[in-house]
């Protein structure tokens, strides 16, 4: 589906366009990636009050058309770029009425690329109770173009601004801003005439920009330079004179449209707010108690949820044994398709507890006081205030935490940030953790309200933070930087959050999981299956052969005698056969064959562990009694020695293997698209995967 | 005098910058010379630094903040 109007929006970060997105589109939005990169594009459809369907294209918020990072780059090739995919037919220009004169400098770059332009003044409440009055009559006037006050958080002048739309020509009749061929004439007149651009500022724009646009050819590329040379371009010089005179013209146009009153309340009420977050004892201790607050909830709120769907899927096990004749094809469903699918379900209570958080730290304005706060430690350790983002949204998952980094425009910085993301616990270790913890660790309470379990798992996010900055560290000192740093950064004013946003990022979030993650977990359960059920040449012809002799049949009854069928099976299928082949290497870290095969296959990704030992254990275990995945670890035996597999020592030796192993190709294909070079994962892999032997057997050593 | 050099509380007006390229940046965001800046607080850590310019508050560090020249 295209839509009969293509609509961009475009805005400063902070300015509320998200939020404009998500009621102009609502749960009819998709996720894809732009052409070439790897950030998100959002796109979705909106009905106008005529019927037509608009299709809205979300860009990355920016400050101006000069990119500071990779991502904003997309923006200027959307726009300049007539045969993009996502060339506009019109833009939605999202500006901040509380801050207008510096959201008017990107309004009048875009202005000079001539697509046709309405201007969404949003959060004109906010602006008010600051003491700002705007005429936006005077303000449409004045540029020429359709004005419209919105508040997208109070969902107010939504139906004004479709019928704008509507009302909106297919001709450009903003008015120009500065002159833009007198920054630079006979290089705008060149690249104009040589490269066929009828516009002077996207002339002047793919001067400035050419060697990171991708619509350009080689052949361009090497003739922009050249023409740069001749006129002595200054790149930076050019930006700086464009900028001034910009604002030369926004400080015109604003003189009598807007008005200040000395009262700014909101201003004092953030101001104060921020005193206690961001001050120096209490502004710590605040930032602990939120993230100690944030896991003892995923751990409390999710139980019974997760209780839920471990019924369901026991009983929907129960009522497919029942229900279906004995054979492949039962086998396959239950214990194959239907136990990769709770291995996927069941954790869908946590992601969404976890991101709701995340979410609301976004949503109120406080992440960025995190990133404030944090950043004089974070350089410390070769990275950025702003790897703080990456590296607590990896606590979710490593994937759109890497692709996050984006956001730091220092190479060095970001490539670090990149390499110590996957260290931090993401929620696909999540389930390995609970489901080891819960076998190891007694639920106990101390002092009535700490839960001995939620510590333990606290401690092992702690410490893979811990691990992350030490590696951050020691990186430091191997990368060799490339360019400086910026952290010139906005500090929103602290805002309530916005539920119905919050609801549709959890929304998202889990999808995505259950989509994307959800496809690979149950295409492993069925190889697994597969590889678990059959076995290389006539071994279990053997096997059966071997059981039906007398000497067994007299010696055990008909119950045992099964078991013994299904557990030599086991070992002498595909799967048994590989995990055994690894045993020898994992045996100082306290493994047998079964985590040898569960480790092989959580390669793809890390909860694919829990799934592998939902699956082992179906199809090891006596089929008539429907244990759960928990159960079935913890009355596991090592068959030579009669005790538990998973004692303390093999579990937390597990557990640290996960912690730090790259267990996960979905974070190895992200992180060669985002340094476009294998060199990266590669390394990544290889240092990962060093760690977690070392550790996991300094662990099972001291601890066995 | 440099931005850096201010105590929170205390305010001044842009004269200048000593950097072309962080300069570009820092006009993006709404320091331009001429406009006024109140150093808001800093970070726990004594750096980075928060102030108020063009009527909202950004943060940055010292180090870039010792380009912004105050009249």
């Amino acid at each position: 589906m295209e839509g009969d109007l293509k609509i961009a929006l475009i805005g400063n970060p902070n300015s509320g366009k998200s939020t404009l997105f998500n009621i102009l589109t609502g749960l009819n939005q998709k996720v894809g990636n732009f052409p070439g990169v790897t950030i998100d594009k959002k796109t979705g459809f909106c009905k106008l009050p005529d019927n037509r369907i608009s299709q809205i294209i979300d860009l990355p918020g920016t400050y101006s058309l000069y990119p500071k990072s990779r991502d904003e780059v997309i923006v200027m090739e959307a726009l300049a770029d007539k045969k993009s995919a996502i060339h506009p037919d019109l833009i939605i220009f999202v500006a901040d009425a509380s801050n207008l004169k510096r959201n008017l400098l990107l309004y009048t770059q875009i202005a000079d690329l001539k697509i046709p332009v309405i201007i969404a003044l949003n959060m004109m409440d906010l602006a008010k109770r600051s003491g700002i009055e705007i005429s936006s009559d005077a303000l449409a006037l004045k540029l020429g173009v359709q004005v419209v006050p919105i508040s997208a958080r109070n969902n107010d002048g939504i139906s004004c601004l479709k019928q704008a739309i509507l009302n909106s020509s297919k001709i450009p009749l903003q008015v120009d801003s500065i002159e833009v061929e007198s920054l630079a004439p006979e290089l705008i007149r060149k690249i104009q005439k040589e490269l066929q651009v009828d516009l002077p500022y996207v002339a002047l724009q793919l001067a400035h920009q050419h060697e990171q646009l991708s619509f350009l050819n080689a052949d361009e590329n090497k003739r922009i330079s050249e023409i740069e040379n001749e006129f002595a371009f200054h790149s930076q010089k050019t930006q700086a004179t464009e900028t001034i005179a910009r604002y030369n013209f926004i400080n015109d146009v604003l003189f009598d449209t807007i008005s200040f009153k000395a009262d700014a309340k909101l201003e004092t009420i953030s101001n104060r707010i921020d005193k206690v977050l961001t001050h120096k004892i209490f502004g710590f201790i605040l930032f602990a108690v939120i993230l100690f607050l944030i896991f003892q909830s995923i751990f409390a709120w999710s139980e019974y949820p997760m209780g839920l769907i471990e019924q369901l899927f026991v009983w929907l096990a129960d009522t497919g044994n029942s229900l279906l004749p004995e054979g492949v094809l039962r086998s396959l469903l239950i214990d194959g398709v239907l136990a990769g699918l709770s291995g996927v379900l069941i954790f869908i209570p946590q992601i969404a507890i976890l991101f709701a958080f995340i979410s609301i730290l976004e949503d109120t304005g406080y992440m960025s006081r995190v990133t404030f706060m944090m950043d004089k430690i974070m350089r410390k350790v070769g990275l950025n205030g702003k790897s703080v983002v990456p590296l607590i949204g990896g606590l979710a998952c490593a994937v759109p935490a890497i692709m996050s980094a984006r956001n730091i425009e220092n190479w060095k910085d970001r490539m670090i940030t990149i390499m110590v993301t996957p260290l931090v616990a993401c929620s696909a270790r999540l389930p390995i953790y609970t489901l080891l913890i819960s076998l190891v660790v007694p639920s106990k309470s101390i002092w009535g309200f700490i839960n001995l379990q939620g510590v333990a798992l606290m401690s092992l996010y702690v410490f893979s933070i811990i691990s992350a900055v030490v590696v951050a560290w020691v990186m430091k000192y191997i990368l060799k930087s490339r360019e400086r740093g910026y952290f010139i950064m906005e500090l929103p004013v602290y805002r309530m959050p916005r539920w119905n946003n919050i609801l549709l990022t959890m929304y998202e979030k889990v999808k995505t999981f259950v989509f994307e993650a959800g496809k690979v977990i149950i295409a492993i359960s069925i190889i697994l299956w597969v590889l678990a059920s059959y076995g290389p040449g006539e071994r279990f012809d053997t096997i059966e052969k071997k059981f039906e002799s007398d000497l067994y049949t007299q010696k055990y009854t008909p119950a045992e005698l099964d078991r013994l069928i299904a557990s030599a099976k086991l070992e002498n299928s595909y799967a048994g056969v590989l995990g055994k082949s690894i045993e020898p290497a994992i045996k100082p870290l306290g493994f047998d064959w079964k985590i040898g095969i569960a480790l092989i296959t959580s390669f793809a990704a890390r909860e694919v562990f829990v799934g592998t030992m939902a699956t082992i254990y179906s199809v090891d275990a006596d089929d008539k009694h429907l244990e759960s995945v928990r159960q079935k670890m913890q009355s596991a035996r090592n068959p030579d020695t009669g005790l538990p597999v998973f004692t303390t020592a093999v579990a937390f030796s597990l557990m640290i293997f996960y912690a730090f192993a790259m267990q996960c190709m979905s974070t190895v294909a992200v992180v060669y698209r985002e340094t476009k070079h294998w060199k990266w994962p590669t390394i990544q892999f290889v240092y990962m995967t060093g760690l977690a032997y070392v550790a996991s057997f300094i662990v099972y050593q001291t601890l066995k | 005098m440099k931005l850096s050099q201010l105590e929170p509380g205390q305010s001044g007006v842009i004269k200048e910058f000593t950097d072309l390229e962080m300069s570009v940046k820092l006009m993006e965001m709404g320091c331009l010379p001429g406009e006024s800046i109140v150093v808001e607080r800093y970070a726990p850590l004594g750096d980075p630094m928060a102030i108020r310019v063009s009527g909202y508050q950004l943060s940055l560090r010292k180090l870039e903040a010792s380009t912004i020249i105050l009249q």
